[in-house]
C-alpha cells in the first residue's frame, strides 16, 4: 500500500520538465532528485514529503529517452506517478526501474494535497480526503510480470 | 489478415510464427550516446552482467556534450571509452570519427533496411525512414539488451498518414511532419506507429523523410517509418561508400490487406511552410502569420535537420547575404563527412562569408547542452525538434521549430521571414 500527499501537474508534461538536460551528465538518483521539475515548479524537489505522489493529466512524461526523467522523480522521494496517460518510453523506462506508476483517466477528480492511499495490485485509489474510490486500468500480464520482479534487470536474472 | 511492415520486421525478430501482443525479439543494433550510454553502464555493472551478447552490434556515440563542454562530459566519454576497450566493443564512436547519432550511423552500414534497432535516445525513430524497425528506449533497456541481445516490445498498431499532391516550392520533410504534429497533436500517435506514404512522400528525398520520421516521436508515437524504394538504396550506398549489404526491398512493404487504426489523407498542394510556435511542437502555424516574431538567435543543424540536402537549402539562400546585424546564426553540420561535403560544395564559406558560425558536428543547443544556450527573454527559430521550456537554456526563453529554408530566410531578416520574401 502506498499513501501519500498529491502534487497535481498539467497535460504534456515532458521530460526536460522532470529533469532539465544541463544535468545529464549525472548518473546520481539523489543529485538528479534534488534538480526535479525545476523549469516548471522551482522548489519542488524542497516541499516534496517523501512518499508524496504525482497526479498529471495526459502524455506525462512525453519528449526524450532520458531514464534521468523516472531516476529523478524516484530520487526525490516520489512513491508513485498516476497520470490520464503516458509517453511511450517514460512508461517503459518506469516499469524497467521499478518507479510504480497508474494510468487513471480521471485525474481531474483528485485535487493537489488530497491525500491518496493506493493499492497498487488491485488497481485502487482510495482518496482519503475525499472519501471515495476509483479503479485504474490493469497492466496487461507481460508487464505485470516485469513490476512483479522490481523491474527488467531482475526479471531477465529470474528467467535465467 | 496481412501484416504493416513493422509488423512484419517484429515477427521476423521474435522467431515466432505468429505475433501476440507482446514479444521479446532479437536485436540486430542496439547503441547509446554520452549521457544515455553511461546510465546503462552503471545498470550492466550493477546487475552482475559479465558478457555483451555481441561486441560487433553493440554502438556508443558520442554527440550530446562533445567535444567534451566540461570535465564530467569528458568523464563520461571516457567511461564508454574503457568499457568499449574492456569488452571489445568495435563501434566506440567520439567526435572525430562520428557527429550526431541518428545522422552518423547511417554512414556506417552496421544496419540496413529491414533491421530492428533500439537506441537509448528518442529521436532513434528516425531510422525508420529507411524501413527499420527502430525504437527509442531507455538506459535499462539498452543495458539489458547488451546483455541479452533482445528486447521486449508491446507490438504496435499503426496509423497511415498518405500525403498527396504537388509539393509547392519551399515544402520540406520538416514542413510536413509539423503540419501532421500540429494536425493530430503532441499526443495524437501515442504508442502507435506512424506510416508515412503517398505520392509526396515518394518524391521526397531520403533525407526528407528521415527529418519526418524522426520527429514521430513528437506526436507520441513508437516510431515513424516508410517503406524502403530505390532512391532508398541509391542514398544508402552513397553515404556508405557502397558499404551497405544487398537488401530484397520488395519484401519490406506493408501489405495491402494491413489493418491500419486510421488513414489519415494529407494534401500538400496549399501546405505554407510551417512554424511550431513555443512551447510545444504540435502547435503549429503557417510562417507568414509569424512574421512580427523577432530573433536573437537561429540554429540550422540536429538529427533533425542538419544533413547535407538542409545545407543546401540554407547556403542558396544566404549566398552574397548578410546575416541581420546583432542576430546569432549557429550552423551546426550533423556529421564530419557532411561538413567536409559542404565544405567542398562551398556552403561554409558562404555561411563564414555571411556571418553564420559554423559549429562542429554536435546536438549542443539543440537539447541546451552547450554552445548556443538562451539566457531569460531571448528568442531563436532552430531547425531542431524540441520546443518545451527551457529546451535550449533558460525557462524563460522562446523557441520556434522550422526547416532550414525558412531558418536561413529568418538569418537574413532577424525575425520568422518566409523564403519567398529573400
Amino acid at each position: 500500500m502506498i499513501k501519500g500527499h498529491v502534487h497535481k501537474f498539467g497535460d504534456d508534461i515532458n521530460t526536460d520538465d522532470i529533469i532539465a538536460a544541463k544535468y545529464l551528465d549525472s548518473q546520481d538518483e539523489k543529485f538528479l532528485g534534488s534538480k526535479c521539475m525545476e523549469n516548471i515548479d522551482p522548489g519542488f524537489a524542497g516541499r516534496l514529503k517523501k512518499g508524496d505522489i504525482i497526479v498529471a493529466g495526459k502524455n506525462f512524461g512525453c519528449g526524450s529517452s532520458r531514464e534521468h526523467a523516472p531516476l529523478a522523480i524516484k530520487g526525490c522521494g516520489v512513491s508513485l506517478v498516476i497520470a490520464e496517460s503516458f509517453a511511450r518510453i517514460f512508461y517503459r523506462n518506469s516499469i524497467n526501474l521499478g518507479l510504480p506508476i497508474l494510468v487513471f483517466p480521471d485525474c481531474s477528480k483528485i485535487k493537489d494535497g488530497d491525500i491518496l492511499a493506493v493499492d497498487l495490485a488491485g488497481g485502487k485509489i482510495r482518496n482519503l480526503s475525499q472519501r471515495k474510490v476509483y479503479t485504474c486500468q490493469k497492466f496487461p500480464d507481460f508487464m505485470r510480470e516485469i513490476i512483479d520482479s522490481r523491474g527488467l534487470i531482475e526479471w531477465i536474472k529470474k528467467r535465467k | 489478415m496481412g501484416l504493416t511492415l513493422i509488423e512484419k520486421i517484429l515477427l521476423r525478430a521474435s522467431g515466432k510464427r505468429e505475433l501476440k501482443d507482446f514479444v521479446y525479439a532479437k536485436v540486430d543494433f542496439c547503441f547509446g550516446n554520452d549521457i544515455t550510454a553511461p546510465l546503462a553502464l552503471k545498470q550492466f555493472e550493477s546487475a552482475g552482467f559479465k558478457k555483451v551478447f555481441n561486441r560487433n552490434r553493440i554502438g556508443f556515440v558520442c554527440d550530446h556534450f562533445v567535444p567534451a563542454r566540461d570535465l564530467k562530459a569528458a568523464n563520461n566519454v571516457k567511461m564508454l571509452k574503457d568499457f568499449s576497450r574492456r569488452f571489445k566493443i568495435k563501434n566506440f564512436f567520439d567526435i572525430n570519427s562520428c557527429g550526431i547519432e541518428h545522422a552518423f550511423l547511417l554512414e556506417t552500414a552496421l544496419f540496413s533496411p529491414g533491421s530492428l534497432v533500439i537506441g537509448a535516445d528518442s529521436h532513434t525513430c528516425t531510422f525508420g525512414a529507411i524501413g527499420c524497425a527502430s525504437f527509442g528506449v531507455g538506459s535499462t533497456d539498452l543495458a539489458a539488451t547488451m546483455s541479452e541481445g533482445r528486447c521486449w516490445f508491446k507490438v504496435p498498431s499503426t496509423i497511415k498518414f498518405f500525403y498527396k499532391g504537388r509539393m509547392p516550392k519551399w515544402i520540406s520533410g520538416k514542413d510536413l511532419v509539423l503540419h501532421t504534429i500540429g494536425k493530430i497533436g503532441v499526443d495524437g500517435a501515442l504508442y502507435k506507429v506512424m506510416e508515412f506514404t503517398g505520392p509526396a512522400i515518394r518524391k521526397l528525398g531520403v533525407e526528407g523523410r528521415l527529418t519526418m520520421t524522426n520527429m514521430a516521436i513528437e506526436a507520441g508515437a513508437k516510431t515513424g517509418i516508410i517503406e524502403p524504394d530505390e532512391s532508398t538504396m541509391n542514398y544508402l550506398k552513397r553515404i556508405t561508400g557502397n558499404k551497405i549489404p544487398k537488401v530484397d526491398i520488395k519484401k519490406l512493404k506493408s501489405d495491402k490487406d494491413a489493418k491500419y487504426d486510421d488513414v489519415i489523407d494529407i494534401d500538400v498542394t496549399k501546405l505554407e511552410p510551417q512554424v511550431s510556435c513555443p512551447h510545444l511542437p504540435g502547435n503549429t502555424k503557417p510562417v507568414r502569420s509569424l512574421k512580427n516574431v523577432k530573433l536573437t538567435q537561429v540554429v540550422i543543424g540536429s538529427c533533425t535537420n542538419g544533413r547535407i540536402s538542409d545545407l543546401r537549402i540554407a547556403a542558396s539562400l544566404l549566398k552574397g547575404k548578410k546575416v541581420k546585424k546583432g542576430l546569432r546564426v549557429i550552423i551546426i553540420p550533423a556529421t564530419p563527412s557532411i561538413f567536409r561535403q559542404a565544405e567542398k560544395e562551398g556552403f561554409i564559406r558562404i555561411f563564414l562569408e555571411s556571418g553564420c558560425v559554423v559549429s562542429p558536428p554536435t546536438c549542443g543547443p539543440c537539447l541546451g547542452g552547450h554552445d548556443g544556450i538562451l539566457d531569460d527573454g531571448e528568442i531563436a527559430l532552430s531547425t531542431t525538434n524540441r520546443n518545451f521550456i527551457g529546451r535550449m537554456g533558460s525557462p524563460k526563453s522562446f523557441v520556434y521549430l522550422s526547416s532550414p529554408a525558412v531558418a536561413a530566410a529568418s538569418a537574413v531578416k532577424g525575425r520568422i521571414t518566409h523564403p519567398d520574401e529573400i
